[in-house]
Order: structure tokens, then sequence, then C-alpha cells
């Protein structure tokens, strides 16, 4: 008896040890959730659905949980995906996205979670009416010419869109506004709508154009915007595939961001494609500079305690750990919806800096030594650091005999004599071609010309 | 009757000083007609003339004789007598009458040709050069005729020393076209693959108003030759060969180009299944063998490419990165290619690993300095070469007046390189 009494109270207190930190039980408190959102939740381990999903809010949100549903391999997480996307979606407006996340629950939650067509139903009389009164009044205020009340109406119009998922026509009605912008303010709120849309309909062109034109505005704009511009900016960047600049408008972004922009992007995010970014394309005094001694940007890395380890274990060239760290992290960047694409460029573009790090301040590299500091075998690497010569990032011949690295630096007399006889070759060409080609015009010219006269 | 023993009479007098040639020259200019109509029967008075004296005389004698069609027989005899001529003939009396010198020697490569023993004709038609030319840089029309003697009795050595010569003046364009693409053809057989770029390199590029069958053939070889000498077929013609050859060539030659994008992508295995596709286009250009010169340097390129990564590696590699077959063969293309001279390397065949070594060259010997040395003087004398002609260019009315005509007239601030007078 007592036996059974103890056990169960040790099981008890170990849970309570956990309880704060308890996952998947714990409920929704307020208390928790600030703790929740402390933790990290980008981390090597299996993601927090629930925890990710709090950091963000409004359509993205919902957007996000689908993607999650469709490429996790978990059907577990999968559902829990699926079910909080369905909640999410009650409680809006967004009827096509909630047919979508009803199609692929699959009945597989219960009767709850299934088609509610009255609910459909009477969404899309709601709005039809809320669309007819949007219209009438803006009518009525074009007919009025007061130029306030008609931006205004086209706000609306643009949040109505929105809400009900007609990116497109959202995107229109928030441009329109832009005739009708006296302030700055105007002019900010109607460039922020602008870039929201676009980045939801994944258009990012028209996000770099709107953030130039936001940050032109001839008023000093607030921290917090500010700092949503860089993100937004930076996204952008990201995913034109210029992971230099992006990583620059993200290190720029400041802790007055907090979670002001959490219809967009989370501080974490922030935090993980600066951090990669930069570690996949600046050169070391930049990595120094811009992350590692960067003030503002440490708040953020706090976040995300992984990434901040394998910046530090790159600088101080422990890459073993550095890539265990990239290894563990990447099942859970999959599921991120703008960085999933990136992932494999940024892991090798960050593995071939490691390897030209390596090699660099050596003379000869014993390759079995660097094949363990890679957690590689020799073979692989030989292929490796093949490419990385043929690519010219390396000045290095392999031995393949001893499998040793030879660094090998150009002898520049002999390369500069070579180049120099080339150029006289060259030059011998083409004027002696030249001065045949110009003996022809002549002779053709000549030939022209006589027969004018 | 009479006439003609006249004439013989008066080029056995006239024959002596300069001026009595020129005074000649025009007795002959008119008697030419009266010579051509009496043409079957001139064989016998040329005896009474003397070719290393009465050579102006002589030349339109001959070029009367042989103007009717000729057998066989005729076509011996007269081999010979032309033979003679050329070899005795006075320089400065036939340059006076260079197109009637042409056309009998041109009607020599005819008539050897009809032997079939061109080789007969290769030593004469190299002195009738040297003797037509006014200088080492001017292009006869005897000139494509001489390269193609020595293509066809394949005594290329001949034709080295017309082809290392710079040509800079062309009579007509189409002798420059037929040189250039025979003096390619030699250079290929000779494998002096720069030179023979060269010469297809001018030939593709000269200035034309419309594509020439010529320049076709030119061009495949081209691609072809610049595959073997470079590994990278050109892409593009240069901005200065004429527009109408970069519009047309690329459509007239296409299994060629195709050719050379699979040659780019490096993979053996493509590149011969392309090649027996396309095995009878390529032939029915005469250009198998080179296209299969190209697939074989295909090896050599990767093969070089590896002494750029790797300091020593084993034959099995080496063999497996280049797709050939086993590491004896990889040890023979190696070993062929260190007796060319094409890479550096020693093979140690205990261990079966080759190491690439650098290029000995050290660049402090004294043979090396003069070679420098004689580059930069020639260069140097290029180069006032290019500055003579750019001035005479200036000069030239017509060209100013072009000038002129299209300069800006409402710039006040440019500077003037054109002088008022030429304003229109």
């Amino acid at each position: 008896m007592d036996g059974e009494d103890d056990a169960p109270k040790s099981l008890m207190e170990e849970m309570y040890a956990n309880g704060i930190e308890g996952v998947d039980d714990a409920p929704s408190s307020s208390t928790s959730t600030t703790i929740l959102k402390n933790r990290p939740i980008i981390s090597g381990e299996q993601l927090d659905i629930e925890a990710y999903a709090a950091l963000y809010s409004g359509r993205t949100k919902i957007v996000r949980l689908i993607f999650l549903a469709d490429h996790c391999d978990n059907s577990g997480m999968q559902l829990e995906a699926l079910r909080m996307a369905y909640d999410e979606l009650k409680k809006g407006e967004n009827t096509q996205l909630f047919r979508e996340v009803v199609q692929k629950i699959d009945g597989r939650l219960g009767p709850n979670y299934s088609m509610d067509a009255t609910w459909c139903a009477m969404v899309d009389r709601k709005a039809d009416q809320r669309k007819d009164k949007l219209e009438s009044e803006l009518n009525a205020y074009r007919t009025n010419l007061i130029k306030e009340s008609i931006r205004m109406g086209y706000n609306d119009f643009g949040d109505f869109y929105y809400a009900h998922g007609a990116l497109g026509d959202a995107f229109k009605s928030y441009v329109r506004t832009r005739d009708y912008c006296t302030t700055s303010k105007h002019i900010i709120q109607m460039c922020l709508s602008a870039i929201l849309v676009s980045i939801e309909m994944g258009q990012f062109a028209h996000v770099t154009s709107y953030v130039s034109k936001a940050e032109q505005t001839p008023e000093a704009l607030d921290p917090p915007t500010i700092a949503k511009l860089r993100c937004a900016a930076g996204l952008a960047h990201l995913e034109a595939k210029k992971y230099k600049l992006a990583a620059r408008k993200f290190l720029e972004v400041g802790p007055e961001l907090g979670n002001s922009y959490s219809e967009v992007i989370a501080p974490q995010d922030v935090a993980t494609y600066g951090g990669l970014c930069a570690l996949a394309s600046f050169d070391r005094t930049e990595l120094k500079n811009k992350v590692i001694d960067n003030i503002n940007f440490r708040n953020f890395l706090e976040l995300v305690p992984e990434v901040r380890e394998l910046i530090n274990d790159f600088y101080s060239s422990h890459y073993a750990s550095c890539l265990e760290y990239l290894g563990n992290l990447k099942s859970n960047l999959m599921l991120d919806i703008h960085i999933h694409d990136h992932v494999e460029t940024l892991y090798d573009q960050i593995r071939s800096k490691a390897l030209i790090q390596y090699t660099h301040p050596f003379v000869s590299v014993d390759m079995r030594m660097m094949a363990d500091a890679f957690k590689t075998s020799v073979a692989g690497l030989e292929k490796e650091l093949e490419s990385l010569i043929t690519d010219n990032q390396i000045q290095a011949r392999i031995d393949s005999h001893n499998k040793i690295l030879y660094a090998r630096h150009a002898d520049q007399r002999n390369a500069t004599f070579q180049r120099v006889l080339q150029t006289g070759n060259e030059f011998d060409w083409d004027v002696r071609a030249m001065l045949l080609r110009a003996n022809l015009l002549k002779h053709e010219y000549n030939l022209r010309a006589s027969r004018k006269i | 009757m009479n006439s003609v023993e006249g004439l013989v009479n008066q080029i056995q007098g006239l024959s002596t000083t300069a001026s009595d040639v020129l005074s000649l020259q025009n007795l002959l200019k008119q008697a030419d007609d009266s010579l051509h109509a009496e043409s079957t029967r001139l064989l016998p008075f040329l005896d009474q003339l003397d070719p290393s004296k009465h050579s102006l005389g002589y030349l339109y004698f001959l070029e009367a004789c042989t103007a009717g069609p000729v057998t066989k027989e005729q076509a011996g005899s007269y081999v010979l007598m032309i033979a003679r001529f050329i070899t005795s003939c006075i320089a400065e009396q036939i340059r006076l009458a260079p197109d009637k010198f042409i056309t009998v020697c041109k009607r020599f490569k005819d008539q050897v040709l009809l032997l079939e023993e061109p080789l007969r004709g290769v030593a004469p038609m190299l002195t009738a050069i040297r003797k037509l030319q006014s200088s080492s840089e001017h292009l006869t029309a005897l000139h494509p005729e001489f390269l193609l003697l020595c293509l066809l009795s394949r005594c290329y050595k001949a034709g080295l020393s017309i082809l290392e010569e710079d040509v800079f003046e062309v009579d007509q364009p189409r002798d420059l076209f037929l040189f250039c693409y025979y003096g390619g053809m030699i250079s290929i057989g000779k494998k002096w693959f720069r030179k023979a770029l060269e010469l297809l390199h001018n030939v593709v590029t000269a200035p034309m108003s419309t594509v020439n069958a010529i320049a076709v053939e030119a061009f495949k070889k081209y691609i072809l030759v610049s595959l073997i000498h470079h590994g990278q077929s050109p892409t593009n013609l240069p901005k200065y060969a004429s527009s109408v050859a970069q519009r047309n060539l690329k459509n007239l030659c296409q299994p060629y180009i195709e050719l050379a994008n699979s040659y780019s992508n490096g993979k053996i295995a493509d590149i011969e299944t392309y090649v027996e596709a396309n095995k009878d286009k390529f032939e029915s250009d005469n250009n198998l063998g080179l296209v299969k010169q190209a697939v074989s340097s295909m090896y050599k390129r990767n093969i070089q490419r590896l002494t750029q990564t790797y300091l020593t590696l084993s034959l099995q590699d080496i063999a497996n990165r280049v797709q050939l077959n086993s590491p004896k063969e990889a040890e023979m293309h190696v070993l062929q290619m260190i007796k060319d001279g094409e890479i550096y390397a020693t093979i140690n065949q205990k261990d079966g690993m080759v190491r690439f070594l650098e290029d000995p060259e050290q660049y402090k010997t004294c043979e090396m300095i003069e070679h420098i040395d004689s580059s930069i003087q020639r260069l140097m004398t290029l180069s006032k070469k290019l500055n003579g002609l750019d001035e005479l260019m200036s000069c030239d009315p017509l060209y100013l007046l072009k000038a002129g005509r299209e300069r800006q007239r409402f710039d006040f601030d440019d500077f003037d390189n054109v002088p008022q007078r030429f304003n229109i």
C-alpha cells in the first residue's frame, strides 16, 4: 500500500518539477505562455507545435500550421497542427482555408473537427452583407470627395478582403489608398499593409518596393516600424537568395521589434535567419563585428541558443560541433515556410566555408585528421576538397598517395612571365588580323568607290 | 606570219633597257589579239626567244600559245616549257604584265593536275610566287594555287615558308579566303594547330557581304581545331566579324555546334554516341579524322585538369575520373602527354602512382631572355606599322568626308578632330 502511494507521489513530484516546462499538457495560461516564449523553440528537439504557433498571429499562423502538417512525417504532429489550424480558422472569417483544412483533416480528428457547413454559409452570408455595406459607404464617400473617408473606406475594404483570403483584391484596395494619403503616417500604414499582403502572396518584389517607399518618407519613423521594415526587407532578400544582404538586414533589426510583427515573423526567426545567412556569406571580420560583437543581435540570439552556440563554434574553429548543431536544426528548419528551400544551399555554403577556413592557416594538412574533425570519410573529404580546389576557393594540391593536402602558393614571378608572353602573342595575333582586315576593307571600299566613279 | 616574225624581231631588239621594255609592252599589247588568232602556230617561234632575256615577249607568246584546249601529250611539253620559263624569267619584266603571268601559271597548275603529278608543280610555283610578289607581305593570286598543289602532293613542308610570312596586302579577297583555308588544312596536317586556328579565324572574320562556301567550310574546321587546341569552342564570333557571318554561319554548321556543346559537358560517352550518330555528315565534309582527333583531345583535357588539383594520383583513379577503361590505358595516355610536353609528370610503376610536377621553366635562361627580347622587338615594329596605317587613314579624304558628315553639329564643347573644311 505504502509503496503504491509512494510511487505515484514521486512520479507526481517529478511531473511538478517538470510541470512548468511541461509541454503538451500544460494549459496555456499567461504565465506559462511567457515562459514558453522564452524557451528555445527552434531547437534540436522535436518541434513543439503549440509553442511555435503561439509566436505568430493572424493569417501567417494558419499558413504555417498548414505547411507544418503538409511537411512533417509524424502523423501525431500533423493532426495536432491541423487541429490548431481548425480552431484558429473558426475564430476568423476565411471559409476557403477552412474548407482546405477540413479536407486535410479528413475526419481523422473526430466529429468535432469535420465540415461545418452551417458556419461556412453563415460566414459567407455575413461577408456578402458587409461587402455591400462597405461598397455603399465607399460610394457615398467618393461622391462627397472627402479624402480621409475614402482612404479609410478603401482600407476597410482591404482588411475585409484580407480576412476572407482574397489576397489579390486586398492588395489592390490597399494600393488604392495611396492616392488619398495625406500624412506620412497614412503612407506608412499603407506600405505596411501592402507589405503584409505581398509576403502572404509570396510576391517579394512588391515587398522590396514598398519597403523602400516607406523608408523614403520625410518624417522620422518610430523604432518598431523601422524594425518591421528591416525584417520585411530581409525576408525579401532571403527569397531572392541574396544571403549577404538578407543577413545584413536581419542583423540591423533592433530589439524594439519585440512581438509587434507577429503577423509576419517572430524574433526567433530573425535570429535564425540572420545567423545562418551571416554564417554562410560573411567573412571572418564581418562575422565578428556584425554578429558576435553585435549587442542588439545578442538579445535575439538568446532566444535560439543553439544558433548562438553554432556561430561561436564556427568562429572558434570547433567545426565538428558546429556541424552537429546544424544537423540537429535541419529537420525543424525544413518545417519553416520561408527558409525551407534555402536550407540546403545555406548548409552547403557553411560547410564549404568551414573547410576553407580549416585549411587556410596551414602549409600541409593531414587529410585523415581533417576527416575526423569534419566527421566524414577520407574519400568523401577528398571529393569535397577537389571541387573546392577546382572552383579556386582553396589554393592547394592533394597528394592522393599519402593523403596530405599541400598549400600551393602561385609563383608570382613565373605566372607573370607566362602572362606577359601570352599577352604578347595575343597582341601579335590581333594586330596582324586587324591589319589584314583593314586592308580587305580598303580594297572593297576602293572597289566600290571606283565603280561609282 | 610576217607580223609575228616582225614581233619576234622587235622583242629581241627591245628587251635590254627599261624604257625599251616599256615601249615593247605597248607594242605587245596592241599585237595581243593577232597573237591569239595565230595561237596554234606560235610554238616554233618560242624557240627563237630566250626566256631569261626576252621574258616579257616570251610571256605574251606563251600565254597565247596555251590559250586553247590542251591534250595530255601537249600538257607534258607545256609543263616543261613553263617550268623552265618560270625559273629563268626576269622578275621586273613579268611584273609589267602580272595578269598574263598569273594566267600562265594557273594554266600550268591545271596541266600539272591533268597529268596527275602535282609534285612537279610545287617548286616552280614557289619560284613564281617569289618573282611576282612585290614584297613578302603581298598575297598574290598564285598563293592559293601553290598551297593547293602542296596539299594534293602532300608536300606540306614546302608550304611552310609561305605560311610563316605575314600577309598584309591582298589583291582579291577570294584569294585570301582560299589561301587561309588551304593554309589551315596544311597546318592541321602538320599538327600546327595554333597556326591553323589563326588562318581559319582570318577566313571566318574577314569582311564579306554574303556568306560564301569557303567561309562555311572554314568555320566547321575552325570549331574542330579550337576544340582540339583550346578545349573550348568559340560560342560567338567576335564583334568585328561581318554581320552576315555572325547571323548565318552558325545555322549552316549545326552538327558541329552540337558537337562542341556536348564536348563542353565533359562526358566522353555522350560525345562518342553523337559522333557515331552523325558519322556520315562528318564524313561527307571530309572532317571525320579531325572529329576523331577532337574526341581524343577530350581525354587530354580531363587529365590536364587533374594536374591542377592533385599532386599525386593513382593510375586507377585517373582511369576512373577520365572515364578510361583501365589503368593501363591511363598510363598510355599520360605517357603520351609527357612525351608531347603537354604535362609534366613522373610515373611510378611500382606504386601505380603518377606524380604531377610544376612547369620547370624558370624564365632565367639566356634563350628565354632572347625570346622575350625578340618578341618585344617584333611587337614594336608591328605597333609602329599600326600607327602608320592609322595616320594614313586619318589623312584620307574619303574618310574625312564621311566622318565630317556624321559629326554632331550641336556639341560645341566637343573637341573637333575634323577640320572645318569637311563640314557639310
